[in-house]
């Protein structure tokens, strides 16, 4: 298990937005940046509560894949899947260019 | 016929099918309630006046012609904006789904509508469920009916609210860490969260996939448990729903005796941090429930130390996988960055989120995104499943030697508005009781024990139960809930403030 580095930085909390995709303003990078470390130092207790040997749990009850029989079953139509989207175009949904400019 | 806004769901059952009221006359006059004090409480996020008129209407023709109905037929219900309603927007508190209407019902609203309640609107909440107080809603905050300049609790503080002024008798909450049973508390209502799986999450917008669970919110622990049969059962189209039988609650808190019941009550929720009104409350209903006849022991859960750590662990990082589905291309609001012509697919992803999202809910997406990023996981999220089998393990070990146990349901009464805002763990620590519930999968059932003394606001009493057996949770909650309205002589919402009332 390797041990977290202690506090969580600026920087850090940057790449974290820009892993989430979420373009945070500086002022908010300064504030998630404050408060961060505080409530993280609250979590990481869970690292003393179990040892190796604990087995971890996913779900409180067991979890079993589901099958069902191979039949088709009413769906939605493009109209109805469309209707919410921002942008749309010969049923399908339209989206910004997908690669940036090089 | 009496106030129709101030009868219970059993009630208005029966009023209906004797004929004394039409679910017309019933859902007017809780339209018009709605309409002379939501302005002070902002418990509703949409007014479906007119489909739930439609739906009464239909009901009562139905009703006329001789037609067999459920027994909530025509009796209104008001439903949490994180349920899909086909034609109903359905925001979950956040402007990223600002005016977001959804192409299917939640198997929820399916059996809601099946039943022919008529749905009188979307309740307010804490943007995608999460907090405590429902200030954190992208469309301003709900008060509470007791204090308009405190919280009603969150996340659900639009449902508890909307069912304590009275605006409807019957709502739909979600609870992932406490947001139906905490507002209950903190409003003087009922309020339950079913065992994982009871009730279908199909349709429900997802915070923490693993803790996630729809259940009833009301002014009673019968009602409850109406609703709670309305809505419980398997669905084939969620992967955890479980296929079984589901408990007979009515039966339950229709029996509603403690006679010889073994009731424990968890040492380590109370004294030290809990207010002293909350826990004067809690010692008078555990007497109450021992001269009733239930045999009462302390029992120690070691693992509960950790519960609020893993919590804050495992919810945001199920959301931030979760609310990953917020690209801004298929659904949502889409913001392109500012100063930029052609922007990519993922510039505007970006901005877009920074734009829909609010603070808290980017607060716990940037924490889960850190919880499971690699070389952090382990030590995360990792140990935080761990504490999830621990914890099972004491649970499972105090249901070995009593039947239910007993805790309050929040260490404090209704703060102010604006009180936590800037202090985020102040405001995760309001869940410290109702979060092992979910942790563990079990199910919670809170209601009002009386007023705390140093501010006249409400005290709840949660009961929990071993997975499957939410029967318990009504039998025991409906004993308590008769032995302190024969000692009140009414209900506790009785002695609630008359709301102002808007011309």
């Amino acid at each position: 298990m390797s041990e977290p580095v202690k506090g969580i930085s600026r920087a850090d909390v940057a790449h974290l937005a820009g892993l989430a995709r979420i373009d945070l303003s500086d002022a908010e990078l300064d504030h998630l940046a404050s408060e961060l470390p505080a409530i993280l130092e609250h979590v990481a207790a869970v690292q003393q509560a179990a040892g190796d040997d604990v087995e971890a749990m996913s779900h409180p009850l067991p979890v079993n894949n589901v099958f069902r029989e191979d039949v088709e079953v009413p769906c939605l139509t493009p109209e109805q899947a469309l209707a919410m989207a921002p942008a749309s175009d010969q049923q399908r949904f339209l989206v910004p260019k997908i690669l940036g400019e090089e | 016929m009496a106030d129709l806004v101030k009868l219970s769901a059993d009630d208005l059952s029966r009023a209906l099918s004797a004929g004394d009221a039409s679910s017309v006359e019933v859902t007017q006059a809780h339209i018009d309630r709605i309409a002379a004090v939501d302005g002070a409480i902002h418990a509703f996020l949409h007014v479906d006046a007119e489909g739930a008129l439609a739906t009464a209407a239909d009901i009562d023709k139905r009703r006329g012609s001789g037609e067999k109905l459920h027994a909530l037929a025509g009796v209104p219900i008001a439903v949490k904006d994180i349920v899909a309603t086909i034609g109903l927007p359905t925001t979950c508190g956040s402007a990223i789904l600002d005016g977001w209407i959804p192409p299917y019902d939640a198997t929820i609203t399916q059996r809601i509508k099946a039943a022919g309640l008529p749905i009188l609107g979307k309740t307010n909440m804490d943007e995608f469920a999460m907090g405590s107080s429902t200030e954190h809603s992208a469309y301003g905050p709900t008060h509470n009916p007791w204090d308009t300049t405190r919280i009603p609790g969150g996340s659900g503080g639009g449902s508890a609210a909307a069912v304590a002024a009275f605006e409807a008798p019957l709502a739909i909450g979600t609870d992932t860490g406490g947001s139906i049973r905490q507002p209950g508390a903190l409003t003087g209502t009922v309020g339950v969260k079913p065992t994982y799986g009871g009730v279908s999450r199909y349709g429900l917008v997802a915070l923490a996939s693993s803790l996630d669970q729809a259940g009833p919110v009301t002014r009673s622990v019968l009602d409850a448990a109406l609703l709670h049969e309305l809505i419980a059962g398997h669905d084939p189209m969620d992967s955890t729903s479980i296929d079984e039988p589901t408990p007979d609650v009515v039966a339950a808190a229709r029996r509603a005796d403690v006679t010889g019941l073994k009731i424990g009550i968890i040492k380590e929720l109370g004294g030290d941090g809990f207010q002293a009104g909350v826990s004067a409350r809690f010692d008078e209903a555990v007497a109450l429930l021992t001269s009733a006849g239930a045999e009462v022991v302390e029992v120690s859960l070691p693992s509960l130390e950790y519960a609020l750590a893993a919590y804050y662990l495992v919810m945001p990082s199920e959301a931030s996988s979760n609310l990953a589905r917020f690209d801004a291309m298929r659904y949502g609001v889409r913001v392109p960055p500012a100063g930029s012509d052609d922007p990519s697919a993922e510039q505007v992803m970006a901005s877009s989120r920074d734009a829909g999202f609010g603070d808290e809910v980017k607060r716990r997406i940037i924490l889960g995104t850190y919880a499971l990023s690699s070389g952090y996981y382990d030590a995360y999220y990792g140990s935080a499943q761990k504490v999830r089998t621990l914890l099972g393990r004491d649970f499972a070990a105090a249901f070995a030697n009593v039947d239910v146990l007993v805790s309050p349901t929040s260490p404090t009464t209704a703060f102010p508005l604006g009180d936590k805002l800037d202090d985020p763990l102040s405001m995760y620590l309001q869940d410290v009781a109702t979060i092992p519930a979910n942790l563990v999968g079990i199910p919670g059932l809170s209601l009002p024990i009386g007023l705390a003394d140093e501010d006249n606001l409400p005290v709840g009493l949660q009961f929990l139960a071993p997975a499957k057996a939410d029967d318990r949770l009504y039998n025991a909650g409906a004993a308590l809930e008769a032995l302190l309205e024969a000692k009140w002589g009414g209900s506790l919402l009785a002695q609630a403030p008359e709301l102002e009332v808007a011309q």
